[in-house]
C-alpha cells in the first residue's frame, strides 16, 4: 500500500481498519487537496475504484474527518465500505449502490441517487437532498437514511433496522419483507405497502394506494409522535400534520423452527 | 441486463446521432454485445428504408460478394416492380444498405416482397425513421455507420446483453414496428407471455425476424396503432397484456413514449426541461450529454409517459 506512506505519520495511529482495504496492492491516485483535517476530491477524472481508494487513503490513512467530493457524475458504487466515523459531502448525484455497506460515516449528497443507496448500512447518517431510485436503503441495518425528495419502488426492502425518512412520495412495495426498523413517508405510498413484512413500522403522511399481504394499520401512540418529531427536528424537515402507522398483521407468522437464542428461552 | 436511452428535442433539431452515441457509450457496461439506434431526421416525401442482406459473420463465406451484389440488384428490381421509384440506394456497411424511394402503396406487401430476397431483413421503413444496429459498442457502430453528424429531433438507442436469444443483428434492438411506418421500440427486461403473443400476432399476419422477446412489443404497438388507438392508449393497454418485467421506449414520427411494468422492476431515470427530455437506464448516460447540475427522477410503476417533439 504505497499510498499509505503518508507525509503526516502521526495520523497513521488513528483507527486503521484492515477490513476497509478492498485491494491491498491498489494505489490511490493521491489527487485530493488536503487542508488540515479536511480534504477536497474531484471525482471527474477518476474511475469508481480510484475514488474509493482515494477516500480510503484520506479517511483511514491520513485520518481526515471531512471530505468534500465534487463532480461524482452519477458514477456507481461511490463512497462504499467505509467502516469508520467521518463526514463526507458529495456535491452532485450518485448512480447505483452509492454509500453501500458503510458503518459510521455521515454523508450528505446534494443531488440525486440511483438504485440501492445505503444498502446494508450498519450505522451512520446518509442525507439526500433530491430524489432517490428504487431499493433505497435495501437491507438497512441501522442509522438514518433521509431522502428529501421522492423515492422509487421497494424502499427498505428487507430492512433489518434503522430509520428511513422520505420527504416525498414512495413507489410500490415500500417496506417489502421488512423485518425491523422504521420508515417515515411524508407523501403518498404506492401499491403493496409493507408486503410480507415481519416486523417494524411504516408511517405514511399521505394516501396509501393499497396494503400488501399481512400489513395492517395500527394506532399511533405518543411514542410514535415523539419519535417522528425528534427525527424531523434533527433534519430540519417540516412534518405532515398527521401520520398513519402500518405494522405486520402477524397472520403469516408460521415458523416451525426457532432461532438458537429463542430455543433457549423456550426451554 | 441491457441499457436503453431516449432523447427528444422540443421544437428544434439536435445532434441526436452524437448525443445518442455518448449516452449509449456511457452504458456500455450494461450490454457490450450489440448497439442499436432509431434516429429521426428531417421528414421527407421519400421513404427511407434501412435493410441488411447478410450477417456480419458471413462476410468470409464462399461467394459472399457475388451473392450480396445479386441480392442488392434483386431488391432494387423488386422495389421497381412493386411500383416504387428508387431515388438512391447506398451501401452503409459490408451488408447494410439505405434506400430512398417514392412509393404511395401499402408498406406490408413491399416489405414482404423485399424480405423474400434471401438474407434480406428490412430494419426500418418510414419518412424520417432510420434504424441502425450492429455488433459492438456505440462508438464502433457510430463510426461504422458515420452517425456522428446525424441531426434530428428525437432518437432512442439500446445496448444489448444477449440473454434470451443470439448475438446477431436480428437480435439487436431497436425493432421497427413492421409494417407501420416510422415506429420503433427498445426494451429492457424479459417478457414471459412471449410465445402466446407471438402466436396471436403471427395468426394476424405479422412477421417476426428474430427469436427476441422484445420484438413482440414493436409488433403489438403497431397493431394497436393500426386499429386506430393513440400511442398512449396502446401503451397503457400493453401494461395489461404483456407479462414479465419491462421498461420500454417507443418512438413515432413526432413522439417518444415510455412504459414501465407494474413492479417497476427495470430502471429508468428521467430528465425533463423546457426544450428537451432525456431518459436512460442509468443517470450516467444523461450526464454524458448534460454537463450542468440537473434534477432527475425515476418514473413509477405502471406509468406511461409520452412527449411530442
Amino acid at each position: 500500500m504505497v499510498a499509505m506512506k503518508s507525509t503526516n505519520q502521526s495520523r497513521r495511529t488513528t483507527a486503521y481498519d484492515v477490513r476497509g482495504l478492498a485491494e491491498p496492492d491498489a494505489e490511490a491516485p493521491n489527487s485530493a487537496i488536503v487542508t488540515g483535517d479536511a480534504a477536497e476530491l474531484d471525482a471527474e477524472p477518476l474511475t469508481t475504484r480510484q475514488v474509493n481508494l482515494e477516500l480510503r487513503r484520506l479517511i483511514y490513512g491520513e485520518g481526515i474527518t471531512e471530505v468534500t467530493l465534487r463532480n461524482p457524475g452519477a458514477k456507481h458504487s461511490l463512497a462504499v465500505g467505509l467502516l469508520i466515523r467521518c463526514r463526507i459531502r458529495i456535491e452532485g448525484s450518485l448512480g447505483y449502490f452509492g454509500c453501500g455497506l458503510i458503518d459510521g460515516p455521515e454523508i450528505h449528497i446534494t443531488g440525486r441517487v440511483g438504485w440501492a443507496v445505503a444498502e446494508n448500512m450498519m450505522a451512520g447518517v446518509v442525507v439526500i437532498d433530491k430524489n432517490a431510485g428504487s431499493l433505497t436503503g435495501a437491507a438497512l441495518r441501522g442509522g438514518d437514511l433521509v431522502i428529501r425528495g421522492q423515492v422509487g419502488a421497494r424502499t427498505g426492502i428487507d430492512q433489518k433496522g434503522g430509520t428511513i425518512i422520505v420527504g416525498g412520495t414512495a413507489g410500490a412495495n415500500t417496506g417489502f419483507m421488512m423485518q425491523r426498523g422504521r420508515q417515515i413517508i411524508c407523501g403518498n405510498a404506492g401499491h403493496g405497502l409493507g408486503d410480507s413484512m415481519y416486523d417494524g413500522a411504516i408511517y405514511v403522511g399521505g394516501t396509501v394506494a393499497s396494503l400488501g399481504v399481512d400489513c395492517v394499520e395500527a394506532e399511533m401512540g405518543p411514542d410514535d409522535e415523539e419519535m417522528i418529531n425528534r427525527k424531523f427536528g434533527i433534519y430540519g424537515m417540516d412534518r405532515p400534520d398527521s401520520f398513519r402507522k402500518f405494522v405486520c398483521g402477524k397472520k403469516l407468522w408460521n415458523y416451525d423452527n426457532l432461532e438458537p437464542h429463542e430455543r433457549k428461552l423456550v426451554l | 441486463m441491457c441499457g436503453i436511452a431516449g432523447i427528444i428535442h422540443k421544437g428544434r433539431d439536435g445532434d441526436v446521432g452524437a448525443e445518442m452515441t455518448s449516452m449509449l457509450q456511457a452504458m456500455k457496461h450494461r450490454g457490450p454485445d450489440s448497439t442499436g439506434y432509431a434516429l429521426y431526421g428531417q421528414p421527407s416525401d421519400l421513404l427511407v428504408m434501412r435493410f441488411k442482406l447478410a450477417n456480419p459473420n458471413e462476410t468470409s463465406h464462399f461467394g459472399y460478394e457475388e451473392r450480396l451484389e445479386n441480392s442488392r440488384r434483386e431488391v432494387e428490381e423488386r422495389l421497381n416492380k412493386i411500383g416504387a421509384t428508387v431515388d438512391r440506394m447506398e451501401g452503409e456497411s459490408q451488408y447494410a444498405y439505405r434506400a430512398t424511394f417514392r412509393y404511395e402503396g401499402d408498406l406490408k406487401p413491399l416489405t414482404d416482397y423485399v424480405e423474400d430476397v434471401p438474407g434480406a431483413e428490412v430494419l426500418s421503413l418510414g419518412h424520417s425513421l432510420e434504424i441502425i444496429k450492429d455488433l459492438g459498442d456505440a462508438e464502433t457502430v457510430s463510426e461504422q455507420y458515420r452517425l456522428g453528424d446525424f441531426r434530428g429531433t428525437h432518437a432512442i438507442g439500446h445496448v444489448r446483453m444477449a440473454t434470451e436469444s443470439d448475438v446477431d443483428i436480428a437480435g439487436a434492438h431497436p425493432y421497427w414496428a413492421y409494417p407501420f411506418s416510422d415506429v420503433a421500440v427498445v426494451h429492457n427486461g424479459q417478457l414471459t407471455n412471449y410465445h402466446q403473443w407471438r402466436r396471436r400476432l403471427e395468426q394476424n399476419g405479422h412477421r417476426f425476424q428474430s427469436e427476441c422477446d422484445s420484438e413482440i412489443i414493436a409488433v403489438y404497438i403497431a397493431e394497436r396503432l393500426t386499429d386506430g388507438l393513440s400511442l398512449e392508449t396502446a401503451m397503457k393497454q400493453s401494461l395489461q397484456d404483456l407479462d414479465g418485467v419491462f421498461t420500454y421506449l417507443v418512438v413515432t414520427d413526432d413522439s417518444l413514449g415510455v412504459a414501465k411494468d407494474e413492479m417497476a422492476a427495470k430502471p429508468l431515470v428521467l430528465f425533463e426541461s423546457d426544450d428537451m427530455v432525456a431518459l436512460a437506464s442509468e443517470e450516467m448516460a444523461i450526464r454524458a450529454i448534460i454537463n450542468h447540475e440537473i434534477d432527475t427522477y425515476d418514473p413509477y410503476e405502471s406509468e406511461v409517459l409520452v412527449w411530442s417533439r
